[in-house]
């Protein structure tokens, strides 16, 4: 069934009797070209773009909860690209092109909403490597402006631009960064891969891998054996657990991130803004919550929720940017469980296990990467050769010593 | 809030006043090794789920580090050691089967 306003109109009409369910719940085959762990959002992507633009058939994903029921429905929801080294920047660039035509491409509403994100600058050597990061992503295609600070006072007058400690002097701008309804990302992406004869597989959890003589032969789940000719791995969070079953150690570790919801305020913030100084991330949903996060707690944790020393930095955070939301309440508060990897920077690659590929390593950027990962991921399953753009993302980048460092700091578990 | 006991100095350190280090008892492969096994051990994590044994630093406190057995599911904590172990103690793993009767051993 294809969606537009024409149906929603002629349903509104008939009583709303003609909507079907979204996809079909299918009992899984006994074997598969391409199985898919993960029915989050980069699972769901990955098989959507294999059927579509790789032309690949017979494609399952398993999901061990429910569609979409991890970090993809739980997140700060914001898209951007602006990054500066060259491995990542033209991925994330590509990421956002197809955020820009993503709802008509799979003809659901994800309510992309391009309202702007902001990096704000406290100081002259901010100024100056913003100024170099904004130089990277216009030489890769994408949009940059710096604000000064009268310009960032016309936006948002009630920031405390004169903090004693990180005064407000101007920010970079990326006016095509924005935000998405995630919720919607995954069950547009399951719609438009079910409709293409994918097998969305839900409550089937991967217990072990079946592997001869070096080569992937399928998948031991709590719903039987799967076989499959190729296997790619997107379970971002447990990473390290499901591919332990093919005995691989990975250069990632397990982190509880936080986020927080307001109650409902009137419209103030009608863009993404970033405070990189005190870690503090914000955006107002349409609902009009404050959504917003920070920092990792900091030690491993595949807890699912977080420690209170962190919900009290990102509320100092808050609140050293905003005084103004001092008696606004929290709504609601979750953890999600990353996968930090150790340089920051994620995995699309081929393992020493044949047949068995492996898509991970988001850290807590993994939102914005969507689509780009989907579609780099099918690109390698199909045709065995990574996308262009995703070259960087190799597992051996650790042994020839060539780590995306985004930030700049070195090599640990806990960048961003 | 994460409560860990230096054995060092003795106190009972809210993680506030910690500082977290990774994985213990890692195996330095440092100069001479081949480049397998020291990107092994400079990178590779075997980051359960479950009972894991990690290196703190008692940062706001006495400064030392020390280690501890916790379980990453449920933020247990099951004890804390000295630094100066090259693999848990005995009455580390005592701890850790009385409370998870059916544990295999590190992994």
């Amino acid at each position: 069934m294809r969606y537009s306003g024409l149906r929603v109109i002629a349903e509104a009409l008939t009583g709303h009797k003609g909507w079907k369910p979204v996809w079909r719940d299918p009992a899984p085959q006994p074997d598969y070209d391409i199985v898919i762990v993960g029915g989050g959002g980069h699972g769901l992507a990955t098989a959507y773009y294999l059927a579509k633009e790789f032309g690949q058939k017979r494609i399952a994903v398993l999901e061990k909860g429910w569609l979409g029921s991890g970090n993809v429905g739980r997140n700060t929801t914001i898209i951007r690209s602006n990054y500066l080294l060259d491995g990542n920047e033209p991925f994330y660039e590509f990421s956002l092109r197809l955020w820009e035509g993503l709802e008509q491409d799979f003809n659901y509403n994800a309510m992309v909403s391009q309202r702007g994100i902001i990096n704000l600058i406290h100081t002259d050597a901010q100024r100056d490597a913003f100024t170099r990061r904004g130089n990277a992503m216009i030489l890769n295609g994408a949009d940059a402006e710096l604000l000064d600070q009268a310009q960032v006072r016309a936006m948002y007058p009630f920031l405390n631009f004169d903090n004693a400690r990180f005064p407000i002097k101007g920010a970079l701008m990326q006016r095509r960064g924005g935000t998405v309804r995630h919720d919607a990302v995954a069950w547009g992406y399951a719609r438009g891969a079910d409709s293409r004869g994918v097998d969305l597989i839900q409550n089937c959890e991967v217990t072990g891998m079946r592997i001869a003589g070096g080569r992937i032969l399928g998948l031991e789940t709590t719903r039987g054996f799967i076989g499959a000719r190729k296997v790619g791995v997107a379970v971002a969070g447990s990473s390290s657990r499901v591919m332990a079953h093919a005995g691989l150690r990975l250069p990632i570790e397990s982190h509880a991130l936080q986020a927080f919801v307001s109650e409902g305020l009137k419209p103030f913030i009608d863009g993404v803004m970033t405070f990189g100084a005190g870690h503090f991330y914000v955006s107002q949903s349409d609902k009009g919550g404050l959504v917003f996060g920070g920092d990792i707690d900091g030690y491993n944790s595949y807890a699912a929720r977080g420690n209170l020393p962190v919900i009290e930095d990102v509320a100092e955070g808050g609140m050293a940017l905003m005084p103004a939301i001092g008696r606004a309440r929290l709504l609601r508060i979750w953890g999600g469980i990353m996968d930090m990897s150790m340089d920051g920077s994620p995995i699309i690659d081929r393992t020493p296990v044949e047949g068995l590929y492996f898509n991970g390593g988001w850290c807590y950027g993994g939102f914005k990467a969507t689509p780009a990962s989907g579609w780099c991921f099918a690109h390698l399953l199909a045709r065995d050769e990574p996308h262009p753009t995703a070259r960087a993302y190799r597992f051996d980048r650790f042994l020839r010593g060539l780590m995306i460092d985004e930030k700049g700091q070195g090599a640990q578990p806990n960048l961003h | 809030m994460l409560t860990l006991t230096c054995p060092n100095c003795g106190v009972a350190a809210d993680e506030t006043e910690l500082a977290p280090g990774g994985e213990a008892h890692l195996k330095r492969f440092g100069p001479g090794a081949s480049d397998d096994d020291f990107e092994a051990y400079m990178f590779a994590r075997a980051n359960p789920k479950g009972i894991h044994f990690e290196r703190w630093r008692h940062a706001y406190g006495c400064g030392k580090w020390f280690l501890a057995a916790r379980c990453t599911a449920t933020l247990e904590v099951f004890a804390t050691y000295p630094a100066q172990s090259a693999a848990p103690p005995e009455a580390v793993l005592a701890a850790i089967r009385a409370r998870r009767p059916g544990w295999e051993g590190r992994s």
